[in-house]
């Protein structure tokens, strides 16, 4: 009989416990982001796509040696180049050169598992992982991105 | 028109109008409360404080159409919702919001508002054995057995009430408790020690007969998708949904008139209608509180409950009050 009436107060007592726990969360300050209308800064390790880094002139640091192709598991990243002929002072006289120019850069983001290979593998700090997040579409064209043209955008 | 016939329409429409009115907007606080127990605001993005949310919820629900699912019982598969609305509605008639302000003082009220309690029972057993769904019809069947384990506490403890008051009438049973806290039939008295426990008792119970959180099996959407409404889509499941909140309304009614002293002041001040509002509204917030505070019972620790603890409890409890009655 002891017992019936100790599981009976003791199982109020929890009870009346668990209510005030909740009853001081009720007016605690809300500890989420109202998201569409605010949004937080990704952290600095954040891995979104990865995107092309510019030098000074607004230009990208590539210099199409295809090593992050080559390194992608997934093979996500094609990209084409050209020769350009540049005029160079070496030794007081003028010599033609030649170098690459980055013509495509594409990024096929539908199979990219963001392992970071083709960062690790890139010697000119030529690209990094961006911090987009906004990524939602019903088409898969859409996650198949021109990283030279969104370059471009972001510079103009 | 007569007079009476304007007094049966007036007290018709505020009735429906004060349900639905409850109903829209308790789901709000509902969210809104669940809301700031998470930690989070909860709906706020439809007008101030998200308090035009219950209207878009409401021409969602209206503007989609009406299934029914192949090979379920159509007559009762359409009269359950609207079976679990009725009492609803129908138990405000003699609920005494005020000493001025109720529909009609019947000397049976209280014996009325029981008996439309029961009826919610049979309105889930109704949708779930129509609705042609396995889970639906276990989900009635749970429904059934725990409303019928709640039921009996619960009028057992209305019948100690009862014996204190010596009347059946809701609104003779606040005029009894006027006059302060010390009045109200939750203080234990001399005749009737152990009210606090009644009224505790009859708290767990009407949690119960509404079937809400943690008592709310027959919904158990970890187990049975969606209980006895899996099969309501549009406003059907809109008027479970809205009978749900109103069983609420008229069940704390029923426990401040009963043991709170109804329109009643706790220090005998201003007796009124916003004294009544200010209670049910307590006790509702009490009711979301608990609701998002425990997790939901298992079938057996519900039954146990109710017969284990809660009959023998009230039973015990019936007898020594009308013992005491007897002597004092």
């Amino acid at each position: 009989m002891g017992a019936y009436f100790n599981d009976i107060f003791s199982g109020l007592w929890s009870l009346c416990v668990g209510l005030s726990i909740t009853f001081r969360e009720f007016f605690k300050p809300v500890v989420t982001v109202p998201y569409p209308f605010k949004t937080i800064t990704m952290c600095k390790r954040y891995r979104g796509h990865i995107e092309l880094i510019e030098n000074e002139a607004g230009e990208p640091n590539c210099v199409s040696c295809g090593m992050c192709q080559r390194a992608c598991p997934s093979g996500c990243i094609s990209l084409a180049s050209k020769s350009v002929a540049y005029e160079v002072e070496v030794k007081g006289e003028m010599k033609t050169k030649k170098k690459k120019v980055l013509t495509k850069y594409d990024l096929n983001f539908t199979t990219c598992s963001l392992c970071g290979q083709c960062i690790a593998s890139c010697n000119f700090n030529a690209i990094t992982f961006s911090k987009e997040y906004n990524l939602v579409s019903t088409r898969k064209e859409d996650f198949h991105f021109d990283l030279l043209n969104r370059l471009k955008e972001r510079n103009s | 028109m007569s007079l009476t016939i304007l007094n049966v329409l007036a007290a018709v429409v505020a009735a429906i109008a004060f349900a639905a009115l409850n109903a829209a907007y308790l789901v709000w606080a509902e969210r809104r409360g669940a809301g700031r127990i998470q930690r989070r605001p909860g709906p706020n993005v439809n007008g101030p404080f998200g308090l035009l949310q219950p209207p878009c919820d409401g021409i969602k629900l209206m503007t989609k159409q009406l299934m029914i699912p192949g090979g379920a019982d159509k007559a009762l598969f359409m009269v359950a919702p609207v079976l679990t609305m009725i009492p609803a509605i129908a138990s405000f008639v003699t609920i005494p919001f005020s000493n001025t302000i109720v529909a009609h003082s019947m000397n049976v009220g209280l014996l009325m508002v029981i008996g439309f309690a029961s009826l919610s029972g049979l309105s889930i057993l109704f949708a779930g054995w129509g609705s042609r769904n396995k889970y639906s019809v276990m989900a009635s069947v749970r429904a059934v057995s725990q409303s019928i384990s709640y039921e009996i506490p619960l009028f057992i403890t209305a019948i100690t009430v009862v014996l204190i008051t010596g009347t059946l009438n809701l609104h003779e049973m606040s005029i009894a408790q006027a006059g302060g806290f010390w009045n109200w039939n939750i203080t234990p008295s001399l005749a009737s020690p152990l009210m606090p426990v009644s009224f505790l008792i009859f708290f767990i119970c009407v949690l119960a007969e509404t079937n809400r959180a943690p008592f709310d099996l027959g919904e158990a959407e970890s187990e049975l998708v969606a209980g006895f409404h899996t099969e309501y889509g549009s406003m059907g499941f809109g008027l479970f949904f809205m009978a749900e909140y109103a069983h609420i309304v008229i069940g704390t009614s029923l426990i401040t008139i009963l043991f709170l002293g109804g329109w009643g002041c706790p220090f005998g001040l201003y007796p009124g209608v916003w004294w009544f509002l200010l209670k049910i509204y307590f006790l509702i917030f009490s009711f979301i509180l608990i609701r998002w505070t425990f997790p939901r019972t298992t079938i057996y620790g519900l039954l146990n409950l109710s017969w284990k603890v809660l009959i023998p409890i009230t039973l015990f409890n019936l007898l020594l009050t009308a013992g005491l009655l007897k002597v004092f």
